[in-house]
């Protein structure tokens, strides 16, 4: 927990904005450089920057340790079930071509959606890796 | 040519941060060196049009790990413990290695060569389609989500149970101390209450006995 004002309000100021740039990294990876892993990183300093400024609990109260592990799961899920519906629809594993049956609009909402499942699992691994490295010795402090 | 000079100037600075890391025994200077180190090398990617590539290293490799690193800076001390042997053989390893990997970068098509091999397999029919029969102009996203997607979805998996590991092994640990922390609380309630001197030295002994019963 930091009581330095500056650093509080950086932090609230600079929060939303590096969100908003993370999902523009994230939604615009088919135009632009970007994609999910490099958005993942991008919204979880965020989450990460708020916990260093406001301290660990603070963080754990925007995102619990249970809803990170379940995000964790819920992007590869995301990612593994486009798979399985391409292959539902009568395609190949992960042929975004036959989510619609055009390639144009298939292959942008196949990306998108899979870029979708990487993000949320890179974003909740590196809160995780996170709060255990600091949440570790926080309690060992206690 | 002066993409020429710029490349110079970074590798330069490369191997200016690498030295500097190698001498210092410091390890707080050691990780912002790291970072400042993989600043580079993202400048290094933008410099040959790799502004993916660049984004990840200036993301993750400067970012994340930097932030990581210092998180787990609080598990050791701040200073590298100094080595006395200086192990000669251990030298001529390292040294033999980096000859002989230099003896093979001789080998490697120049940069940018058109005909090197990696760029006559499918790298033209990625380049050829991805704009004109996907529709997604950035060849990188397709190539990584698309034409590539199962080794994605592999990469994906592999963070996840990255993640989930570091989970097992820390989290698992604060449980456990968790748990002694209560029976501490609940034996201090029933025996004595004012014994605050030693509270400080206990935790240290308790995880002690809590890693080597596990």
């Amino acid at each position: 927990m930091n009581q330095n004002p500056v650093f509080r309000v950086v932090a609230k100021i600079l929060f939303a904005p590096i969100i908003m740039f993370g999902l523009y990294v994230q939604f615009h990876g088919d135009f632009g450089p970007g994609g999910g892993f490099q958005a993942g990183v991008i919204i979880a300093a965020a989450f990460i920057l708020h916990a260093l400024v406001f301290g660990l609990q603070a963080g754990r109260q925007i995102i619990s340790a249970r809803v990170n592990l379940w995000m964790m799961v819920l992007g590869v899920t995301i990612y593994g079930a486009v798979g399985i519906v391409s292959m539902a629809k009568g395609g190949l594993f992960l042929d975004y071509t036959a989510l619609t049956g055009s390639v144009g609009s298939g292959q942008h909402i196949g990306i998108l959606v899979v870029e979708f499942g990487v993000g949320l699992t890179v974003t909740s691994v590196m809160l995780a890796l996170f709060h255990a490295f600091a949440g570790f010795v926080e309690d060992r402090d206690k | 040519m002066v993409s020429l000079v710029i490349d110079i100037f970074l590798l330069a600075l490369l191997v200016l941060i690498a030295v500097m890391v190698v001498r210092t025994g410091r390890l707080y200077a050691v990780i912002v060196m790291s970072g400042a180190y993989s600043l580079t090398s993202a400048a290094i990617f933008v410099n040959l049009d790799a502004v993916d590539v660049a984004f990840t290293e200036a993301a993750v490799g400067a970012g994340i790990s930097t932030v990581l690193f210092l998180a787990a800076m609080a598990y050791i001390p701040a200073d590298e413990k100094p080595s006395q042997n200086r192990n000669f053989l251990a030298g001529v390893i390292c040294i033999g290695a980096g000859a002989l990997l230099l003896l093979a970068v001789m080998d490697l098509p120049s940069l940018g060569d058109a005909m090197a091999p990696v760029h006559q397999h499918v790298a033209p029919r990625y380049l050829a389609e991805s704009g004109s029969a996907l529709h997604i102009p950035n060849v990188v996203t397709t190539v990584l989500a698309s034409y590539r997607g199962f080794d994605t979805l592999g990469e994906t998996i592999v963070v996840f149970t990255a993640g989930l590991g570091v989970l097992m092994l820390l989290a698992g640990a604060t449980r456990t101390n968790r748990v002694k922390a209560d029976n501490r609380k609940t034996a201090a309630k029933t025996a004595k209450p004012k014994t605050n001197k030693p509270k400080t030295a206990k935790p240290k002994s308790a995880t002690k006995t809590a890693r080597t019963k596990a």
